[in-house]
């Protein structure tokens, strides 16, 4: 798949980008070009900037004065807008797909294309026609009018760039950006979408992969440029390169040795799950003793933030056994109450979805769990409940410690310092945590480490899942890896760091 | 991936939420006091102007003696149907209930000769039942609650025109009217229940584990399953519940009238669901509270009564209900939208 590069011209060229967010610059003269017909893969950690150069592309964000980009060694006026990217042939699946489930593929493949003839008809015939040729042009089967909820996974990403290929056919060449578009995929689908793109790219048309999975990125670029802290770490051919370089790129340093180093310690666990099955998790078994802080990560999508939820009944597991305190419990008949009963605690992601009503008071919020005990004969002591709520406020730190305050007026950090409030003022024996740090900002994230450790110490198991990897290596005793929904390497002791859980990440 | 916006978000934040914090200080009283008792200041607004419009009929004992004491069945069944909004479900078939419960008690006791006690309790029943019908729709089968008691309410109806014979049911027994109008102080008794039942109610939604549970299995569905709280259940029992206090109101609306007219439940739908929004931007603002019930139910039943004295009949009862029930939930969108603002 190699190209003639001294002879062909970019498709596509960004020249210096940059984009400051209030003061803060995420990206600094970014540039790198794409060529035509050319699968260009781009990776990068976490917030290296990656998604803010997406958002530049698509016309989200503006960058600043002075970044140029070209189509055709021309300049475009920038900031995009939708007309614009239009008039550019680019076009975007994101990792959601954007789709309609409950519409017929043909539906989401035309609509606002729609062709309307008098009387602001449909013309079926002919949209089943133009329908027809875009699902032809990526040359692929798929039943016209089958309800995309029902499709594959597989096949719905194929139907999401068959629709964005729409936005490009009329155009001699264009720009088909793929942000994630695998993370939930199966692995044994990817292929096929796979084959979609490469016959795209043949038809001339320039391919931006963005992707977490070096794997991917291997086998389907041309070309891969690095992104690091906001700059250009490298652009790179892809046959000339190999995991354990680009990783290095992404991190800017040599990889050390990173093996797992044994590690025994006396075993008094307080919490053991065993074979536990989900939709994406596959058979996953870990062991937490008392007193320790296990972390759970890997690449978006391979299980690991299902796990508390399965743990917590919140979603059905379809195998698996839970042990907390000498008790053996089924993960597959385990409710939230039962959990809740037996001394497990769950902190959601979904701060104002799952975990706390940003409409109700920081009290309310807060007293959720223990309301009853506030509750002697049914009749609630507000009193009671005043001063429970208050004095945790103190001793959790919440800025400011107003409980009659609606929680969504408080910052990210203090609603999750109340969150966290409303369940450790039950001790749970085993708490887990799913993204504890998101959208929070440093002193917070502090006092949050200080309050888990704290109950660690009192003899809780606790289980953190999250992409954090330096929240992960600063906190842990251990950290599973997850990899296709299952668990691929332990961390732990000298062999437990930041970059050592990046590489292994990563890693195929 | 989203880590440089949510820093930059999470700072704006902070930002945006001080300048509220220093914005609200200042202004918290008056306009802290105007959300919470605007309606009450209307009303005596609207108290004062059909005073001076109509000053030999409006402002008169005998007026406001008749607006305590009819409204009496529409303010309990306001307060049966915050059980269920609590909750998020929607009850639409609460006109029907309270209408079907008349028919009962005039079937069994007019047609059939059945003592008044059994009468009533067998049409209270009646309304437990029905209210697990609804209950096994929306809980146990899933139907959204807006087109299960759609469909439930109209069925209701429907069977209470078939026990009446589609007719007015006259001669229901006097015990049963001297239990809803008999007078105490000058005010019926209708109007004393209703007064009852309001604290009741109040005491429920906002001094027991169970009405606090509600509102978070209405607002936060899944961080009430996810604290463990029995979700389902919870809703069965307010939909069931709330039934019940409807059937309540649908008895004395017998009593009141003495008769059992199988056209009058449906009438009440509207006023109904306008008094349970009107309310919850009061007293509590944006959450459904039965003080603020009171207020907005009697709100409405003067403004109408004035009207009406003024010679507009009929049709403004209607345009009025309607309009209120529209200006109620849009107020209440604007204040939710002003705090996401904040």
């Amino acid at each position: 798949m190699e190209k003639e590069e001294a002879i062909t011209e970019p498709a596509i060229s960004l020249v210096n980008v940059s984009k400051t967010f209030a003061g803060v610059r995420v990206l600094h003269d970014v540039s790198f070009d794409v060529l035509p017909g050319e699968i260009h893969g781009l990776v990068g950690q976490n917030g290296s900037g990656k998604s803010t150069l997406i958002k530049i592309l698509s016309g989200f964000h503006e960058p600043d004065r002075g970044s140029e980009l070209l189509v055709r060694g021309k300049p475009v006026p920038l900031p995009m807008t939708p007309g614009l990217t239009h008039r550019y042939g680019f076009a975007f699946v994101h990792q959601d797909l954007g789709l309609v489930p409950g519409l017929t593929v043909l539906e989401n493949l035309r609509v606002g294309r729609y062709e309307p003839a008098t009387g602001w008809r449909i013309r079926w015939g002919g949209e089943r026609e133009e329908a027809r040729v875009a699902l032809g042009r990526i040359g692929i089967e798929i039943p016209q009018d089958a309800r995309v909820g029902e499709l594959q996974p597989v096949q719905r990403a194929i139907v999401a760039v068959a629709r964005a290929m729409h936005d490009i056919a009329e155009h001699e060449y264009g720009l088909l950006v793929l942000d994630e578009p695998t993370a939930y995929l199966p692995r044994d689908a990817v292929q096929v979408l796979f084959d979609t793109i490469r016959r795209v790219a043949e038809a001339g048309v320039s391919v931006l992969f963005v992707s977490h999975r070096l794997d991917e990125v291997r086998s389907l670029t041309d070309r891969v440029t690095v992104i690091r802290d906001g700059r250009v770490a490298a652009t790179v051919r892809t046959a000339d390169t190999d995991e354990d370089q680009l990783i290095s790129l992404m991190l800017g340093r040599a990889l050390g040795n990173v093996y797992p180093e044994e590690h025994s310690q006396p075993a008094d666990v307080g919490f053991g799950v065993l074979g536990l099955t989900g939709s994406l998790a596959q058979d996953i078994g870990f062991e937490v003793r008392r007193g320790e802080v296990l972390g759970l990560t890997g690449l978006i999508g391979m299980g690991q933030e299902e796990v508390p939820y399965l743990l917590m009944g919140a979603s059905r597991a379809s195998a698996g056994a839970i042990r907390i305190g000498g008790q053996a419990l089924s993960a597959t008949e385990i409710t939230p109450a039962a959990a809740k009963r037996h001394g497990m605690a769950l902190l959601p992601a979904d701060r104002q979805g799952a975990s706390g009503v940003g409409a109700f008071t920081v009290k309310e919020n807060v007293s959720l769990p223990v309301l009853r005990e506030f509750s002697p004969g049914g009749r609630i002591r507000h009193r009671r409940e005043r001063s429970a709520v208050d004095g945790l406020l103190q001793e959790y730190q919440v800025r400011p410690p107003e409980r009659e305050r609606r929680l969504a007026t408080l910052s990210g950090g203090n609603q999750q310092k109340a969150l966290l409030a409303k369940w450790l003022q039950r001790r749970p024996e085993v708490l887990l945590l799913h993204e504890p740090t998101q959208g929070v900002d440093i002193g917070a994230r502090a006092e949050i480490f200080d309050h888990i450790r704290r109950v660690s110490e009192s003899g809780s198991c606790i289980v953190i899942v999250s992409n954090e990897y330096e929240d992960l290596a600063h906190i842990c005793h251990r950290v599973l890896i997850f990899r296709d929904g299952r668990v691929v390497n332990t961390l732990t002791g000298e062999a437990l760091s930041k970059d050592a859980i990046v590489a292994h990440s990563y890693r195929s | 991936m989203h880590e440089d916006r949510e820093h930059v978000g999470a700072t704006e934040q902070t930002v945006t939420e001080s300048k509220a914090l220093r914005t609200t200080r200042g202004t918290t009283s008056i306009a802290g006091f105007l959300e919470r008792y605007g309606i009450l200041v209307a009303w005596l607004v609207v108290i004062v102007v059909f005073s001076i419009l109509a000053p030999t009929t409006f402002p008169t004992v005998a007026n406001f003696d008749t607006i305590a004491s009819t409204q009496a069945v529409l303010l309990i069944m306001t307060l049966g149907l915050l059980l269920p909004l609590a909750a998020g479900e929607f009850d639409l078939s609460v006109g029907a209930t309270m209408g079907f419960a008349p028919i009962v008690v005039g079937y069994l006791n007019v047609f059939h000769h059945w003592p008044i006690v059994p009468a009533v309790a067998v049409a209270l029943l009646a309304g437990i039942g029905f209210g697990a019908f609804n209950a096994l729709l929306i809980v146990r089968l899933g139907v959204p609650s807006l087109i299960a008691t759609l469909g439930s309410g109209t069925l209701l109806t429907g069977l209470g025109y078939g026990l009446s014979n589609s007719e007015t049911i006259g001669g229901i027994s006097n015990g049963l009217i001297n239990f809803a109008t008999w007078p105490i102080g000058g005010l019926p008794l209708s109007f004393l229940y209703a007064i009852a039942i309001t604290v009741l109610i109040w005491y429920v939604l906002e001094h027991t584990p169970f009405g606090r549970y509600l509102f978070f299995v209405g607002e936060g569905r899944e961080v009430a399953r996810l604290a463990g709280l029995p979700v389902n259940p919870l809703r069965t029992i307010s939909l069931i519940s709330g039934a019940f206090v409807v059937t309540v109101a649908g008895v004395l609306q017998a009593g009141t009238v003495g008769a059992a007219d199988p056209t009058v439940g449906v009438s009440y739908l509207l006023p109904t669901f306008a008094g349970a929004f009107l309310g919850a931007t009061a007293i509590r603002p944006g959450r459904f509270n039965a003080w603020g019930s009171l207020i907005a139910v009697y709100f409405l039943v003067t403004g109408i009564t004035g009207l009406e004295l003024l010679g507009y009949s009929g049709w403004v009862q209607q345009i009025f209900y309607g309009g209120v029930l529209i200006i109620a939930v849009a107020l209440g969108r604007i204040t939710q939208n002003r705090r996401a603002v904040q």
